[in-house]
């Protein structure tokens, strides 16, 4: 019986100190009509040699492909100690610390965490982590809301580089409670804000501004921040966090500073997983705290005076104030937070800094190398951080597809959620990367284009 | 007390030391205007990858675990979780897959999510699943969305009560204010069913829909279970299985054959994904037919193409009326990889055995602390795979409080049953042993319970001040709140 360690002699045992005869008379309160026999859609156990085979069978099928996509996932170099402690069984299964004195381990790392991520972020307080970056956007804008009480206008304005799917993931989660989330116009020469866009007019809760954008672009953040902050609106920012090794953090973003942070913490050291699981950051002005959603660990004293760690501001939460809670969340992504931190922990400032710069490079190097080729260039001129956009003289779906025959995983096909853009592609290069990685890419793409000339516009 | 290794990995650092193993040697030189860049540098930890690892894995020793003790935690469902779950899912074809990537490199992953999802159809009996929930409460978030979907798509625009008994977990409620519902509370009769007379004064043409934990968070079966169906249906609501606790049933009944709408599952809990300190879950929802077309997006699906099986991702446009995307890109995908490798080691069989001997295991504990005198909240009732002991006595008369209790449990190398929860039983510990425990663990925690029990009424001992042996001993938490310290400041040293 696998991970059942009841001997014949156990369970009879245990029956009579019971008092009953079977292990089905326990299950006698059960309306006897609703009982069924079998599983019979399950298959028959498999044994850890069997599944290992198998596992190991379909993890081949899908291959290592050499993956230059990014657009919300990125691939970065995870230092082997990470996964190796963050999968010690005393992190790995164990729960939410409510016994504070048998769970100082996942304390005082979160502690630990909320003081690393809140840095990176310019901000004061942080949670110990929500689902992931988009569902996180909506917990943002529900405490923006919150926060916001003065504020009559459940519009939430978006500046036109938040990410398309946090768009829809906010709209499904935060809809129904009457916010909507707008996008403001985009200069589609630039990539960025349309100049004019900032109405005097407008009356948002909340303005949430992605940096760097979806399209690997970079806003006029300050003046963006100070907008809004002139509306009275709250403003939320969404950063990638390696990025904020190198890049003006949040809280210091414009005269006073976004209010809430957040976005995906998987750079910091979680792998692609085919999209989880991952963690979602929030940090905040300490003005909001009372509004934020999720877990805070606070560090205080035992009753000898020694410092310790415990779960704080509880009065919050959805198991102490049930429907007036802050949110409904309650089990977060611990485990990739304490993976997150061992990270940030073994690379520090200059480590994450490099991260960030050679990503930054190696993304310059292959749009140079791609833009050589007939038919593709840069969609917008400017700066850019780690991601670019390209335009193509065609359909890019088939130039995909015929990387992928190649095992090269080109980028993301931009033209579904940006008809407006035509045919363009968002590329990423980071520092697992080499120079010959993106040579042969280069390569790759000059054949198939050349090969397909037959379907250029 | 000042122990050097005690200290915050901040306090470790050193200017100018670093792993430098773990990144790029030479960085190159950024192109990007001063207004965009940051003036300050980040204050991150600076420390040698030896001092890293020696300060997390040392951490990780101040943590009670299921791989080092036993960790009764109840609603929570604290079983083993194999090894070879964790590992499989780590191979590198998984973990390196980028969530955007084409089919053609997924085909291994998404057979397994499409195996996934015809076992847990079966498993709840219902007609189509979703594995995007990340966790039980966004789980109950899902569900409950597609309840208000299903009734505005037909244009039953008044319905907005969720009906949700009192010993629910707080996410019910919680949900339920999150998708701008009304949380109606309803009572526990005194035998811990729930009060049918006062949900049918409750449910009116406003009820779009209960909230049922089964068995509940009382540790108990809902014995009405068929009459609450028909007074929700009657009165037009749908019918919500929060499948918190569904270990306890495993292949004994299921949910979709006793006339859900819709369930959530926590992969985490049933189908022994770790626990993480907190997380990752898995909320994987399963509907009826009437709530398909509101699933969350995407689902995997399966084609024939040219003779061959190709599974690819349904989306928006494949389900309409979908009520959307609740995650960046598919949920927790490496959480379902393990829960899949789970279900694959346990089988059949395996499943029904879990039920099986979780619920032995929870009705043989009981059985012996009620034999030693303790107090069961249901005494008349089998424990599904969980119970509740009241210390109400032992508060009153030697001032041992649950609190107290579950502190001086540290102290005999067990974790605490769950404390206080639910809110309606006075000192109360829920316990949950789960199958994977052994009948020599029960009993040693058993002998436990009674020593400290006996200690208290005959040596007149406090346990106040318990723990004693446990890394720190009894927190302030009440400083922790007033005097709040969230994150440490590297220069100062201080709170900040």
């Amino acid at each position: 019986m696998p991970f059942i360690p009841h001997t014949d002699d156990d369970t009879q045992e245990m029956l009579e100190a019971i008092g009953v005869k079977s292990i089905d008379e326990l299950f006698d309160e059960i309306p006897a009509e609703l009982m069924i026999e079998s599983l019979d859609g399950i298959p028959a156990a498999m044994s850890e040699m069997e599944i290992t085979r198998l596992m190991r069978e379909r993890a081949a099928m899908d291959g290592a492909p050499l993956c230059f996509i990014g657009a919300g996932a990125y691939e970065h170099h995870i230092p082997q100690a990470v996964w190796d402690i963050a999968t010690r069984g005393e992190y790995y299964s164990a729960y939410t610390p409510y016994q504070a004195e048998a769970s100082q381990g996942t304390l005082q790392t979160i502690y630990e965490y909320q003081s690393m991520i809140t840095e990176l972020t310019g901000l004061d307080v942080s949670n110990a982590s929500l689902y992931d970056g988009a569902s996180g956007l909506a917990e943002a804008a529900l405490m923006a809301v919150r926060s916001n009480r003065k504020a009559k206008s459940r519009q939430v304005l978006l500046t036109p580089g938040v990410s398309p799917t946090y768009a829809k993931v906010a709209t499904a989660i935060a809809g129904s409670q009457g916010l909507t989330f707008d996008y403001l116009p985009m200069d589609t020469s630039t990539g960025k804000l349309r100049p004019d866009a900032l109405d005097d007019n407008a009356d948002p809760v909340a303005v949430v501004i992605q940096q760097p954008t979806f399209l690997g672009t970079l806003e006029d953040v300050d003046r963006i921040t100070d907008w809004a902050h002139a509306r009275g609106a709250v403003v939320i920012a969404i950063a990638n966090p390696t990025s904020l090794a190198v890049l003006k953090a949040p809280g210091h973003w414009g005269e006073q500073g976004a209010d809430i942070a957040c976005g995906d913490g998987q750079p910091l050291g979680v792998p692609l997983s085919s999209g989880g699981p991952y963690f979602g950051y929030m940090t905040c002005k300490e003005k909001h705290v009372r509004q934020m959603p999720g877990r805070i660990i606070g560090r205080t004293v035992d009753l000898e005076g020694k410092q310790g760690f415990t779960l704080t501001l509880q009065a919050r939460e959805q198991h102490i104030r049930r429907s007036k809670a802050t949110s409904n969340i309650c089990t977060n992504q611990g485990l990739m937070v304490t993976a997150a931190t061992i990270y940030m922990s073994l690379l520090g400032s200059d480590g994450l800094t490099a991260v960030a710069s050679q990503s930054a490079s190696n993304t310059v190097r292959l749009v140079g190398g791609l833009t050589s080729i007939d038919g593709i260039e840069r969609l917008f001129d400017g700066p850019a951080f780690h991601e670019v956009a390209l335009k193509f003289d065609r359909p890019v779906a088939p130039v995909l597809e015929a990387l992928a025959a190649r095992d090269i995983l080109g980028g993301y096909d931009l033209s579904e959620d940006y008809p407006d853009l035509g045919d363009a592609l968002l590329v990423c290069a980071t520092e697992t990367k080499t120079e010959a990685d993106i040579d042969a890419y280069v390569e790759a793409m000059r054949e198939v284009i050349a090969s397909s000339l037959a379907q250029s516009a | 007390m000042d122990n050097y290794l005690d200290k915050l990995i901040f306090e470790k650092s050193r200017a100018g030391r670093r792993a430098f193993a773990q990144a790029p040697d030479v960085a190159a030189e950024l192109d990007i205007p001063e207004t965009f860049m940051r003036s300050d540098r980040p204050r991150l930890p600076e420390a040698s990858e030896l001092q890293v690892v020696r300060h997390f894995t040392r951490l990780s020793q101040k943590n009670f675990s299921i791989d080092t003790q036993f960790y009764p935690l109840g609603s929570c469902t604290m079983k083993y979780n194999p090894r070879a779950c964790n590992s499989l899912a780590l191979l590198p074809g998984f973990a390196g897959r980028h969530p955007l990537g084409p089919v053609s490199h997924g085909q291994g992953f998404l057979t397994c999510m499409y195996e996934l999802q015809e076992m847990l159809k079966e498993v709840t009996g219902m007609q189509g699943v979703s594995l995007t929930p990340m966790a039980g409460a966004q789980g109950e978030l899902t569900g409950v969305a597609m309840i208000m979907a299903y009734h505005k798509a037909r244009g039953d625009h008044e319905r907005n009560e969720i009906i949700v008994p009192d010993a629910a977990h707080g996410t019910n409620p919680a949900t339920a204010t999150m998708l701008g519902c009304v949380a109606k509370e309803i009572p526990t009769g005194p035998d811990g069913d729930v009060d049918v007379e006062a949900l049918k004064a409750e449910v009116s043409e406003k009820t779009a829909g209960i909230m049922l934990t089964n068995p509940s968070t009382l540790g108990v079966f809902e014995r009405d279970i068929i009459e609450v169906d028909d007074i929700v249906r009657d009165a037009g609501g749908l019918l919500y299985y929060d499948g918190a606790n569904l270990n306890a049933i495993l292949g004994k009944v299921r949910p979709g054959d006793m006339g859900f709408d819709v369930i959530h599952m926590n992969l985490h809990k049933t189908f022994s994904t770790p626990h993480g300190g907190g997380g990752p879950g898995s909320g994987a929802v399963g509907v009826a037919e009437r709530l398909l077309p509101f699933l969350p997006v995407p689902i995997v699906g399966k084609q024939e193409v040219d003779g061959e099986t190709v599974y690819d991702w349904l989306t928006e446009k494949d389900v309409p009326q979908t009520i959307g995307r609740l995650s960046g890109f598919m949920g927790n995908a490496g959480v379902l990889l393990r829960a899949y490798v789970y279900m694959r080691l346990v089988g059949r069989d395996g499943m029904q055995r879990i039920a099986e001997y979780a619920t032995l295991n929870a009705n043989y504990l009981q059985a012996r602390l009620r034999d030693a005198g303790f107090e069961l909240a249901f005494p008349d009732r089998r424990a599904s795979h969980e119970f509740i002991v009241t210390l109400k006595h032992e508060a009153k008369e030697y001032q041992l409080t649950a609190m107290d209790l579950a502190k001086a449990l540290l102290d005999y190398n067990f974790h605490a049953p769950t404390t206080y929860f639910p809110l309606l039983v006075p000192e109360c510990l829920l316990i949950e042993p789960t199958e994977t425990e052994s009948k020599e663990t029960l009993d040693n925690f058993v002998n436990a319970m009674i020593d400290i029990v006996k200690r208290a009424r005959e040596d007149g001992e406090s346990f106040k001040e318990a723990p004693f042996d446990t890394p720190v001993r009894r927190l302030d938490d009440v400083r922790a709140a007033r005097q709040l310290d969230v994150r440490y400041d590297p220069d100062t040293g201080d709170a900040t």
